[in-house]
């Protein structure tokens, strides 16, 4: 398994990277993306905040992961995917039983079509690439869904 | 002394004008923010995976116009992925090019598409070859044993 860890403090000039504590220490976190660009910059970004990642190319190996019993305690799930899409895959999740939380990430603006993914089961959906303010904001609900 | 602190000023000046002229916003920014010791190379690794999938992609849009028989929905695909990655580096001229483009292919106008994929073209070009003067510059400045200015 290829795991990415963020150094142990983080807190640079730059940015405000800070390393939250979750339940039971760092919380995990699969991404799941066809775009290899965006897969580089989110591990980046979410190992900043001292997150464990690890990171697939679609839908179908993201609930393969979850069917071996490889569990996260939260998934970064693309929309548009080859093999199984976001909205595919994330229905799948829920039938089988996983409650830990979704969030969908789509460069599609439509609002309907957010709606529509969120309907698949999401806990929250957004654009990406992913903000710093918005990892902080994921990060603060994953506190409170564990 | 001296030298270091006009390579600086050249880097921050060319950096300014690519965000003046629109060819970055701040998504860029972000990418800067994210470097550090562990990752000294984050941009410029993101950037060449651009370069790469953008390549890629022009390819493929220059094939499938080509055809006889116009796909449109493989051609919005494309455009679609070229439209993501650009907006992830911060690419923003392309990002526009790329959003004009989609226009052209929801109502399946060929002439618009093929203009479409010249200016997304064009623009990528551009967009390239600023990057690669900006990472000189940037080499530059730490050959001369200097720092690169945050953002």
């Amino acid at each position: 398994m290829d795991f990415g860890t963020g150094p142990s403090s983080t807190n640079t000039e730059a940015g405000s990277y800070k390393r939250i504590e979750g339940v039971g220490g760092n919380f995990s976190v699969l991404i799941v993306d066809d775009d290899p660009i965006i897969r580089r910059i989110h591990r980046v970004m979410l190992n900043k905040f001292g997150l464990v990642t690890h990171v697939v190319e679609n839908g179908k190996e993201a609930v393969d992961l979850f069917r071996s019993d490889t569990c996260f305690d939260m998934v970064l799930m693309d929309m548009e995917m080859p093999i199984m899409d976001g909205p595919k895959a994330t229905q799948e999740l829920r039938a089988m039983g996983v409650n830990s939380m979704i969030v969908g990430v789509t460069s599609r603006g439509l609002e309907s079509e957010k709606q529509s993914f969120m309907g698949a089961g999401l806990n929250r959906c957004h654009e990406k690439p992913l903000t710093t303010d918005i990892v902080t904001s994921l990060i603060q609900e994953l506190i409170k869904h564990y | 002394m001296d030298g270091i602190v006009e390579l600086q000023r050249q880097l921050v000046e060319y950096t300014t004008s690519l965000y003046d002229e629109g060819f970055l916003d701040d998504q860029f920014i972000q990418l800067q923010q994210l470097q550090d010791e562990s990752n000294p190379d984050f941009v410029v690794e993101v950037v060449s995976l651009f370069f790469e999938d953008s390549q890629r992609l022009l390819n493929e849009l220059a094939n499938s116009l080509e055809q006889q028989s116009l796909d449109f929905r493989r051609v919005d695909a494309h455009v679609h992925q070229l439209k993501g990655s650009s907006s992830s580096i911060g690419a923003q001229r392309v990002q526009g090019a790329c959003i004009m483009f989609r226009n052209y292919c929801e109502v399946q106008n060929v002439e618009g598409c093929l203009k479409c994929l010249q200016h997304v073209k064009n623009e990528y070009s551009l967009v390239k070859s600023k990057l690669e003067t900006l990472f000189k510059l940037e080499q530059q400045v730490l050959a001369a044993g200097g720092t690169i200015p945050m953002p």
